[in-house]
C-alpha cells in the first residue's frame, strides 16, 4: 500500500467553467509533491475535492484505498489538511482549537494532551497557546493552521500554500518541518513560490487551466528550461568581443547573449544546442584564446522560466 | 454522536466567549419582563400563573431566535471555517445536529433563566405548576423548531442579515398559518382539507394548546417533526453546496 494517494480523472465544473479538467496522478509514501500553477489554475479546487470539501463532477480520489466520494469519513481520518488562507475559529485560543480538533478526531486523555503538545512544539506556537487566534499575526495563524493539520499525525498531509504570509525565518522552519515529516508520509503542498519547490519537493506537478502540464522532479522541470546547461561568464569588458567570437566558435554552442555590462565587466550567457553540456568546451576555448575569465558557471535551468513557458503556453 | 457533542461544546463556548450570549440573555429577559408585567399585566390580573409570559414568548422568539440561528452556517461560510469543519471526519448529520443542539441548549438556558418569575408566582399564590412545566416544555420545543428553520435558512447563504430576515419571515408564516388572517385567504377557494392542513402547520395553534396545559402527544410530535424536517433539509443544503 505504498501508493497512498491516487487521483483518477478528477474533474470539477462550475456551470460551464471547468476548474479542474480530468487530472490523474498518484503519490507514494515518502514523496513531497509540489502542486504548482498560476492563481486560478485549479490547485485549490483539486485539493478541496481530495479532502472531501467539494464533490467532484466526475472522477475520484483514493486515500489508502478509500474512495473519497463513497467513504469520505475514512478519507478525512487519514488526511491532515490546511485549507487555503488557513481559516480558523478566531474567537478560540490555539489550545482550545487543538482540543476541539482532538475531540472531533477521537483523541482523548493522555493521547490528546500528547498530540497537542507535540504539534505545538513542532510548529513553535507554545507561547501563544492561550491568546485568541483573532489577535495573532498572520504568520502565527498560518502555523496554528498547520498545527491542527499535523495533530493526529496523518498519513497524508495536504497543505494549501503553507508558507504564505510567513517571514523568511518562519518559511525556513516550516520547510524544515515538512522535510522532517516527509519520510513516512505523503505530503502535497500547493505553492507558487518556485524556490519552495526546489527546497522541499521531491516531485512537482504543474497545472494550468485545470490540466496537468508537467509532472516530474524539480530537476526534470529545470532541464526543460532553455537555460539548462547554459554557461554564464563574467570577464573584463575589454576582452568581450574577442571572447564572444571564441565562444561562438565552440561546436555545441547555439548562441551567445551579452547581458548588460557593468562598468569594466561584461556578462555573457552561452546557450547550448539541444541542452548539451558545453561548459568544458567553452572554458577550453577561452583558455586557448588567452582570455581571463572572472566567473564561469553552468546553469541548471530556471524553474520560473519553465513555469512561465508551460503555464502560458508561450 | 461523540463528534456532534464536540461540535456542540465548541459552539456553546463560542456563544459565551463572545458578547453574543450575554447580550441575548439580557435582552431576552428584559423583554420578557416588559411584555409579561407591562403588557401582560402579570401582577394586575390577580392570577397566579405565567400565562402573560408564555403568551408573548412566540413573538419574542420571532425575532430573537433568528438572531441566534442566522450565524449557525452563514458565519462559517463567510469566515471559511466551514472548510476546516467539513474536512474533519464529521458526518453531515453530526455537524448539522451538533450545531443545532448547541443553539437549542443555549436558548434553553435563556428560557430557564426566567425561573424567578416562576418562584414569584409560587410565593404569591398557588399556581398550577403542571401547566407551567408544560409551558416551559412547549416554549423549549418551539424555540427548537424556530432554530431548525433559522438554521436551514442560514445554511443557504453566507450573509447573516439575509439569514436573519428570511428566517424571521419563514417563521412568521408558520406562526400565522393558524390565524384568521391566513385562514380566510384559503377558505374562499381551497377545500376544507387544505385549510385544515395549513392550520395544522401553525406554531401558535400547537403552542397555545400546550401552554393551556393540554399536553397532547400530537402537539409534541408536531414540534419534533418540524425540527426533524428542517434539520434534514439543512443536511441536504450543506451536502448540495459541496457540489457547487
Amino acid at each position: 500500500m505504498d501508493r497512498m494517494l491516487q487521483i483518477e480523472g478528477l474533474t470539477k465544473q462550475f456551470g460551464s467553467f471547468t476548474a479542474v479538467d480530468n487530472i490523474s496522478f498518484s503519490v507514494n509514501r515518502g514523496e513531497v509533491l509540489g502542486f504548482l500553477g498560476p492563481n486560478g489554475a485549479g490547485k485549490t479546487t483539486a485539493m478541496r475535492m481530495v479532502t472531501g470539501f467539494l464533490t467532484p463532477t466526475s472522477g475520484t480520489a483514493y486515500v489508502g484505498g478509500h474512495d473519497v466520494t463513497t467513504a469520505p469519513l475514512e478519507v478525512k481520518r487519514r488526511i491532515g489538511y490546511l485549507p487555503e488562507g488557513a481559516p480558523l475559529y478566531e474567537d478560540m485560543t490555539p489550545s482550545e482549537l487543538l482540543a476541539f480538533i482532538s475531540d472531533v478526531r477521537g483523541l482523548s486523555g493522555a493521547v490528546k494532551r500528547e498530540a497537542i503538545s507535540t504539534a505545538a512544539s513542532r510548529i513553535n506556537i507554545e507561547h501563544v497557546m492561550h491568546q485568541a487566534i483573532g489577535t495573532l499575526s498572520k504568520g502565527y495563524k498560518r502555523r496554528v493552521g498547520i498545527a491542527q493539520a499535523i495533530l493526529h499525525d496523518p498519513e497524508i498531509l495536504i497543505l494549501d500554500e503553507p508558507t504564505d504570509g510567513l517571514d523568511p525565518n518562519q518559511k525556513h522552519e516550516v520547510r524544515k518541518l515538512i522535510n522532517e515529516m516527509a519520510k513516512d508520509k505523503v505530503i502535497v503542498i500547493s505553492t507558487h513560490l518556485l524556490d519552495e519547490v526546489d527546497t522541499v519537493c521531491s516531485r512537482a506537478i504543474v497545472i494550468a487551466r485545470g490540466k496537468i502540464v508537467a509532472d516530474g522532479t524539480p530537476a526534470d522541470l529545470e532541464s526543460r528550461s532553455e537555460l539548462h546547461n547554459a554557461v554564464t561568464l563574467r570577464l573584463a569588458a575589454a576582452q568581450s568581443e574577442k571572447a564572444k567570437g571564441a565562444i561562438e566558435a565552440v561546436a555545441g554552442v547555439d548562441r551567445v547573449v551579452e547581458a548588460a555590462s557593468e562598468g569594466d565587466f561584461a556578462n555573457f550567457t552561452a546557450y547550448p544546442k539541444n541542452g548539451q553540456v558545453v561548459v568544458d568546451q567553452v572554458s577550453a576555448a577561452l583558455k586557448t584564446a588567452e582570455i581571463d575569465v572572472l566567473e564561469i558557471q553552468a546553469e541548471r535551468g530556471r524553474l520560473d522560466e519553465v513555469f512561465r513557458r508551460i503555464t502560458t503556453g508561450a | 454522536m461523540g463528534t456532534s457533542w464536540a461540535i456542540s461544546k465548541r459552539e456553546l463556548r463560542a456563544y459565551f466567549t463572545t458578547p453574543l450570549a450575554y447580550v441575548f440573555i439580557v435582552i431576552f429577559l428584559a423583554l420578557n419582563g416588559v411584555t409579561a408585567f407591562y403588557f401582560g399585566g402579570l401582577f394586575d390580573r390577580g392570577q397566579a400563573d405565567m400565562q402573560p409570559l408564555f403568551g408573548f414568548l412566540p413573538w419574542l422568539y420571532l425575532f430573537l431566535i433568528p438572531a441566534v440561528a442566522m450565524r449557525l452556517w452563514a458565519e462559517e461560510r463567510k469566515a471559511g471555517t466551514l472548510e476546516l469543519l467539513m474536512t474533519l471526519p464529521v458526518s453531515t448529520f453530526n455537524a448539522v445536529f451538533g450545531k443545532f443542539l448547541a443553539a437549542w441548549i443555549f436558548s434553553g438556558i435563556a428560557l430557564a433563566l426566567t425561573f424567578p418569575v416562576w418562584v414569584t408566582v409560587n410565593y404569591l399564590g398557588d399556581p398550577d405548576n403542571g401547566v407551567i412545566i408544560a409551558s416551559y416544555l412547549g416554549g423549549f420545543l418551539m424555540a427548537g423548531s424556530y432554530l431548525a428553520i433559522g438554521g436551514f435558512v442560514s445554511s443557504m447563504t453566507r450573509n447573516q442579515v439575509i439569514a436573519f430576515v428570511i428566517g424571521a419571515a419563514v417563521i412568521f408564516l408558520f406562526m400565522m398559518s393558524g390565524l384568521e388572517l391566513v385562514q380566510s385567504a384559503f377558505r374562499g377557494w381551497a377545500p376544507e382539507l387544505v385549510v385544515d392542513l395549513v392550520r395544522s402547520f401553525s406554531f401558535l395553534v400547537h403552542y397555545d394548546a400546550v401552554i393551556r396545559g393540554v399536553i397532547d402527544i400530537r402537539d409534541m410530535i408536531f414540534f419534533v417533526s418540524i425540527i426533524g424536517v428542517f434539520l434534514f433539509a439543512t443536511m441536504v443544503v450543506v451536502d448540495l453546496k459541496k457540489g457547487a
